[in-house]
């Protein structure tokens, strides 16, 4: 824990319209308990705009096919905009190459596809995997069963009291040379934007290869993999404005040649015989089946949608409103926020307990006043016995929320002490 | 959900939970978790013959899951140990004094009688059965 003060970060300035962004999502004028709905959930997923949705009805109202099958126009305008929808979304994140962009279902089924391919072939007995110990379970489960089948082992880079990474013992630990460095861009309980640029440097001067989890920092700032130079980097699409039920796995051309596939079946063979199969070229030895079309058309759309506001200043507005988070939260009594008080290294996540009240309880208070947020473990299990913590409440901000509902969560939570009486 | 969720009676005993803490030399003990939150709850229980003699219970856990679970072994304490399987959803409801809990919350409010049977039925040589097992 820290001690209480104001944030003294200077803020970049944004050019949002919060008002006309709104008028976007039309979930945001329903009501939860008979009070306007506040949702600052979004870390766990975040509402769609309206042309997301019409982008996913309009494929399935009127060209709705399967892809790279049909000799037909339907099959071919859902190959074309399928297709299209990975050349979008790999330019958003700035990847080199198409073929290097893979869809599956999320963050969790690409890091899986990680440990099971590339893990399989290249972690053996004696070799160890880094990871954080702010990582999200997804990054932590696939790694274990896998040492566990491999012999491998695993450890940890701790983070320091006020939640940022040990960069020191980070820096060590590469130097020790795992087969693997397994870290988050942005913790999904923190914050915390981890330096992984520079981490990623010095793990390649070392051969070691490197995985990003992306599923938070995609959403919320500018990301650039060719700048980043990651081996492999996962997102999951829901978090930003998609769709569930599709994510990217990118990984670099000369990884990906040398693996196995993954999942096997249908759209990823170039040839069947009765007892052998040639795999399909990238990206689709990876994309085993009917992929979720209609989902990467909406999620094609969600980041033009992102795009057009300029990942900058989405970034800039969602500092503003954590900063104005942060300076109220704190004047509120017996609160504990956990995560970097400096806005340099964190983003729109804010995590805290109130003493006396368990964070379930906050929650049920907070939604009878219609605000959605999170309480429990955030799937960080490891990093709250760090904390020595059982459980915390969670706000997480998007670029519909407004420095008034940041008001309602703070009489929400006044009044939850008042009815605790603590 | 309502907020007579929180009424003063519910607060008191989160505050003040009865029979809390662990006894010395527990014929019975059973501890579960909820996966979804976190909570856990363990129970210890001493017999005299057929009655249940001491109870207590320890954990970490919600108002709700921590005062429905202090109800529970209050009210169970000295009583016979096969009375445990006459305690269903509606009995905890009861004690609570409420309604209804939405389904993101009943799983809280049952926590400590699952463990309760858990330990109960062990000894007993039963088994929770498939409505119970969906319940809790």
């Amino acid at each position: 824990m820290f001690h209480l003060h104001k944030v003294k970060t200077v803020l970049k300035t944004h050019s949002l319209d919060t008002a006309a962004i709104r008028k976007d999502f039309p979930i945001l004028s329903r009501k939860v308990q008979g009070k306007p709905l506040v949702y600052l959930d979004n870390a766990a997923t975040s509402q769609k705009p309206e042309e997301v949705v019409q982008a996913i009805q309009s494929y399935y109202r009127s060209y709705n096919a399967n892809v790279h099958r049909g000799i037909h126009d339907l099959s071919e305008e859902a190959t074309a905009a399928y297709e299209s929808a990975r050349e979008k979304i790999g330019s958003f994140i700035n990847s080199k190459r198409r073929e290097e962009n893979i869809f599956l279902r999320n963050a969790t089924e690409g890091i899986n596809l990680i440990a099971n391919t590339w893990g399989k072939k290249n972690i053996s007995k004696g070799d160890h995997i880094l990871l954080t110990i702010m990582e999200h379970h997804s990054n932590i489960v696939p790694w274990q069963l896998l040492a566990k089948e491999n012999g491998a082992t695993l450890k940890f880079v701790d983070i320091d009291d006020e939640g940022k990474l040990m960069l020191d013992q980070a820096e060590e630990m590469i130097d020790e040379g795992p087969r693997l460095l397994c870290i988050t861009q942005m913790s999904n309980v923190l914050g915390t934007i981890n330096p992984v640029k520079e981490l990623i440097a010095r793990a390649h001067d070392h051969g070691v290869t490197v995985l990003i989890d992306g599923a938070q920092s995609v959403p919320h700032i500018p990301v650039d993999l060719q700048d980043l130079d990651s081996d492999f980097f996962v997102f999951s699409g829901h978090k930003m404005l998609g769709p569930t039920g599709v994510g990217v796995v990118h990984g670099k051309r000369e990884l990906l040649e040398e693996m196995p596939p993954f999942l096997t079946g249908g759209n990823m063979i170039k040839e069947v015989h009765m007892t052998e199969a040639r795999w399909s070229d990238l990206p689709w030895k990876f994309e085993a089946g009917t992929p979720d079309i209609g989902g990467a058309i909406g999620l094609a759309t969600a980041v033009e949608y992102l795009s057009s506001l300029g990942m900058k200043n989405v970034c800039a507005l969602e500092k503003e409103l954590t900063k104005y988070a942060m300076d109220r939260l704190i004047d509120i009594p017996g609160i504990h926020i956990y995560g970097p008080r400096d806005l340099e290294n964190r983003c729109g996540i804010i995590a805290f307990n109130i003493d006396g009240i368990h964070a379930h309880d906050v929650s049920t208070l907070l939604n009878q006043d219609g605000v959605a947020i999170r309480a429990g473990h955030h799937c960080a299990m490891p990093l709250m016995e760090r904390l020595k913590i059982p459980a915390s409440v969670r706000a997480s901000f998007y670029i519909y929320n407004t420095q008034k509902e940041i008001d309602v969560l703070v009489e929400s939570l006044i009044n939850a002490k008042r009815i605790f009486g603590s | 959900m309502s907020s007579d969720l929180y009424r003063e009676i519910i607060l008191d005993h989160y505050k003040n939970p009865r029979n809390y803490g662990k006894l010395e030399r527990p014929d019975l003990t059973s501890r579960e978790s909820n996966p979804l939150c976190g909570d856990i709850v363990e129970i210890q229980m001493a017999l005299d013959g057929n009655k249940i003699g001491a109870i207590r219970f320890n954990g970490e856990g919600c108002a709700i899951s921590r005062a429905a679970t202090s109800m529970l072994v209050e009210y169970i304490e000295g009583k016979p140990l096969e009375e445990v399987k006459e305690i269903d959803k509606a009995v905890i409801l009861e004690m609570l004094g409420v309604g209804e809990i939405g389904p993101s919350r009943i799983k809280c409010a049952l926590l400590g009688l699952k463990v309760l049977k858990m330990a109960a039925y062990a000894h007993l040589g039963a088994k929770l059965s498939e409505e119970e097992l969906r319940e809790y």
